[in-house]
């Protein structure tokens, strides 16, 4: 790996933690701080047969979709959440183009419950959601059960644990000790139920900015693989505290990708077209600094006094 | 959807006050996005200020947000909320009976109430691949009360639905206590056309309001399958002009409430 330890450049870490066939989980927070920078990586470096897990992910996996870098998704909903039905989705789906991909379809909770029994590192964790749904149909990671005191049913809902979880924050110190807040979906789950994690910071930080507050640590350094200084790296997805959600930029792809060609042509300018995310940012000129225009709202400072 | 305007205000605006009249006062309720995220605005200005709205992306609010969202991520959503947290712990809310209504949206819904965000036809070879569960059949599984809305044809409001997403009542009365299901079930399904709550004993949905200025004929046209009319049953009342001068001020644009095409549902 990189000569500075875990602080690496994107491609490497996506060259070395995401090879071809494996299971990754991205889009933990939903609809912010997807790493949209590592799934534009992806595609350019080639790769195959990877198995996406997230519970939504707005257009990232809709994008790996279409570029054929997918087998497997294993997902609550895959679509553009303010523009409509993914359209590289349903071809793949509907058409086989271009590829065929295998749906294991979840709920959200089903999604959270499989993560979080992957990082307690139990086999599986009941619920009561889903008892009447057909979303469990897949029997490699759904099984109806008793509950052995009551009789009552349940559902069971099989842990997973990837191969590798691509997560943002907003900062992390150089060994992977990292902060997020605003709404945290399943990142924690998938950060300690994942056997390789990389994160892509905001900012990277002294160590000493991460101690001050470990209440807000993502998860213990000792479990990330590989940290990338990434800013911009979620675009059009917000980021609290850096920038907004870019809703037009959503509007547009949606747009574009009804046809497999208009996909081509978009991801030739938006992937393809640019080497790195620095140069992605420079392509989206003044929108970008708009959407870095946000309102200051600073907490109260905690005091670990002891 | 059909959004253009009829007398002062817009279908779209007329779904949103008769979502927000489902929320009571002090309830906690699991907000969807689009159409319920304006409902639950409009309540908690006017009918129900002590409401308190639950995201499935973690985060927990009891205010509205300072400007309109495009999505429950936005980060006008996370500014000013009570918690914001892991979605294990707000679905944990949802699975210990904590939570009194929730919202979601669908491509179809049958006549007692399940509803299908997943596939039209054969699951293994589909004509239309939708989006997916999301959260819907997580909160159509757990809510203590659930309301769908949806567009209004025949082809999305029919006898069964192709794929039970979101559990609704099964094939009738009895069958949420068989499946295993804790609780809950739909009490109400809002469309561009009508409003319909579920008889308890029967639980099919029974027509309840259309909407002004369609007739009850031209409603029951647009649904597959043979509608019971609730006895009483009424046109939809009209917004309030406090209604919709709440709901304009939040979306003065009609993002929300105007003519949009394909958007996948999801809770």
């Amino acid at each position: 790996m990189g000569r500075d330890g875990k602080l690496v450049s994107l491609s490497e870490a996506v060259a070395h933690f995401v090879p071809d066939g494996a299971t990754v989980v991205m889009g933990t927070c939903l609809e912010s701080m997807i790493p949209f920078a590592a799934g534009h990586e992806i595609i350019r470096q080639g790769r195959r047969d990877l198995t996406l897990v997230g519970p939504i992910s707005d257009v990232l996996f809709d994008q790996l979709i279409g570029a054929g870098c997918v087998a497997r998704v294993m997902a609550a909903w895959v679509g553009n959440v303010s523009a409509g039905l993914g359209h590289a989705y349903r071809r793949a789906t509907e058409q086989g183009v271009p590829r065929r991909v295998e749906v294991w379809d979840y709920s959200n909770f089903a999604v959270s419950l499989g993560l979080l029994a992957g990082a307690l590192g139990v086999p599986y964790l009941p619920t009561r959601s889903l008892l009447g749904s057909d979303v469990p149909r897949r029997r490699e990671a759904f099984h109806a059960a008793a509950d052995p005191w009551t009789g009552e049913r349940l559902l069971l809902v099989r842990a997973i644990q990837p191969d590798v979880a691509v997560l943002a924050v907003q900062r992390s110190d150089p060994e992977g000790n990292a902060h997020l807040w605003g709404n945290l979906g399943v990142t924690e789950e998938a950060a300690l139920a994942s056997r390789h994690v990389v994160l892509l910071a905001e900012e990277v930080v002294e160590p000493e900015v991460i101690r001050s507050d470990p209440n807000r640590v993502l998860v213990p350094g000792f479990k990330v693989s590989a940290v990338v200084h990434c800013p911009g790296g979620c675009h059009p997805s917000p980021v609290p505290g850096y920038y907004r959600r870019d809703h037009a930029f959503y509007e547009e792809y949606h747009r574009r990708s009804r046809t497999e060609e208009g996909f081509r042509e978009w991801l030739a300018e938006w992937v393809w077209g640019v080497p790195h995310r620095e140069a992605y940012l420079a392509r989206l000129g003044p929108r970008w600094d708009a959407l870095r225009r946000v309102q200051p709202a600073p907490a109260a400072p905690v005091d670990y006094a002891w | 959807m059909r959004g253009e305007a009829v007398r002062d205000w817009t279908v779209g605006e007329l779904m949103v006050v008769a979502a927000s009249r489902e929320i009571r006062d002090g309830e906690v309720v699991f907000v969807g996005m689009r159409l319920p995220l304006l409902a639950y605005c409009v309540a908690k200005r006017l009918h129900a200020p002590r409401s308190v709205g639950v995201f499935e992306n973690g985060v927990v609010r009891d205010s509205p947000t300072p400007e309109l969202l495009y999505t429950m991520s936005d980060t006008p959503n996370i500014v000013g909320a009570v918690w914001c947290t892991r979605m294990s712990n707000v679905m944990g809310l949802l699975q210990r009976g904590d939570v009194d209504v929730g919202f979601i949206g669908g491509a179809q819904v049958d006549r007692f109430g399940n509803v299908n965000s997943s596939y039209i036809g054969d699951p293994d070879r589909p004509e239309v691949k939708l989006p997916g569960s999301g959260g819907a059949a997580d909160i159509a599984s757990l809510a203590k009360r659930l309301v769908v809305i949806l567009p209004h044809d025949r082809r999305r409001l029919v006898e069964r639905v192709d794929f039970r997403t979101s559990p609704g009542y099964g094939d009738g009365p009895g069958w949420r206590q068989r499946v295993g299901l804790p609780r809950g079930g739909p009490s109400a399904v809002i469309t561009d056309r009508a409003v319909f709550r579920f008889d308890p004993v029967t639980c099919e949905a029974v027509l309840h309001h259309w909407h002004p200025p369609q007739s009850l004929e031209e409603v029951l046209e647009h649904t597959g399958w043979r509608v019971r009319v609730a006895e009483g049953a009424c046109p939809t009342p009209e917004p309030s002009p406090e209604e919709l001068r709440v709901l304009r001020e939040y979306d003065p644009e009609g993002v929300w409430t105007g003519r949009r095409d394909d958007r996948g549902e999801r809770g």
